[in-house]
């Protein structure tokens, strides 16, 4: 085993014995990191599966030459309309837009459009902006993407062409 | 949360209509993808674990409520980038703070940067794309943020009285 991972195991053994020991003791600031765990961990585990599981229907299903056609070097401005539109239902957090984001780049996808989509996941969930909408009005919601979205696709764009100029490739996850 | 299971259920289904081992081999990617970034995931809620108890929501009302609202919207863009909270809390907390007297222009650094700019996040987000691009995109995403709250400032008359 690495150094590094040894490190993490015993990182990782040390919180669960914190936490096991606080809930022991009744040591409040330990019982709350524990609830806070189990309420994060119990959100993810709704989502994860049923996210995993269309990232892999889509890596055997759909083609790599219609990702690479619609969204890959060769496409144009409708490649980023269509990752906002995949973004914008993307469910859960931005940390499940990354191993989306690796499944579109595997497939053949530009850069400049996994960017795009991380963005438009993080601002255009509709969920989450019909909750902002209802709290904070419409108009704030309204102004938010009218300001962010091409601010996030520009960047996107110098982000991803400079990347792709330096030869930059995404891993796979580890 | 539902329509996902709807979306996945059907389209495993669809898939198991049309051929079973390409479903049998995409389940396997995904227990293998998702095996390979639960680390990443572990880390990132043992993390967001610690910092949920160490920024709870009372001190973010303290904080967005300073006089200053310049400094207030540093400080909102700072909490909103070191904390990942769930949209159904955050936006409830943001309109309660709006009704407190909390400018818009602050509540946007906030709830931008807790959207766009993950601290916590960055385990995963690092595993994919490396430390160096995971700290551009966030630090782009912090302006990008910055920019949209100081239009809703502008536009909501908050920032030239």
């Amino acid at each position: 085993m690495k150094r590094n991972t040894v490190i993490k195991i015993i990182l990782f053994a040390g919180y669960f014995v914190f936490l096991v020991v606080s809930w022991l003791t009744g040591f409040n600031s330990g019982q709350e990191i524990g609830r806070n765990f189990i309420s994060f961990s119990t959100t993810m585990l709704g989502i994860i599966p049923g996210a995993f599981i269309l990232i892999g229907l889509f890596e055997v299903w759909v083609k790599r030459e219609t990702v690479e056609r619609h969204l890959g070097e060769g496409s144009d401005f409708r490649g980023y309309l269509w990752v906002i539109l995949l973004g914008s239902t993307t469910v859960g957090g931005l940390y499940m837009a990354f191993p989306v984001a690796y499944a579109l780049y595997s497939k053949g996808a530009k850069l400049s459009v996994i960017f795009t989509y991380l963005g438009a996941a993080a601002i255009c969930r509709i969920p989450m902006a019909i909750f902002e909408a209802s709290f904070l009005g419409v108009k704030f919601t309204v102004i938010r993407w009218l300001v962010s979205l091409p601010l996030v696709i520009i960047t996107s764009i110098l982000l991803g062409n400079y990347l792709t100029r330096k030869g930059y490739k995404v891993s796979a996850g580890k | 949360m539902y329509y996902l299971y709807i979306v996945a259920g059907l389209a495993l289904l669809v898939s198991l209509i049309f051929s079973r081992e390409k479903t049998t081999r995409s389940l396997k990617i995904a227990a293998r993808r998702f095996i390979m970034i639960l680390p990443a995931f572990l880390l990132m809620i043992v993390l967001i674990s610690v910092v949920l108890y160490l920024v709870p929501d009372e001190l973010i009302s303290r904080y967005l409520g300073s006089d200053n609202k310049f400094t207030a919207m540093a400080l909102a863009s700072l909490l909103g980038s070191v904390t990942v909270i769930p949209g159904f809390i955050a936006f409830p907390l943001a309109g309660i703070l709006v009704q407190k007297g909390v400018v818009y222009m602050v509540v946007a650094a906030f709830t931008t940067t807790l959207m766009m700019v993950g601290v916590l996040t960055v385990p995963i987000e690092r595993a994919y794309f490396g430390l160096k691009v995971t700290v551009i995109r966030n630090i782009i995403s912090f302006f990008i943020a910055l920019v949209v709250a100081v239009v809703i400032g502008l536009s909501f008359g908050e920032i030239f009285q």
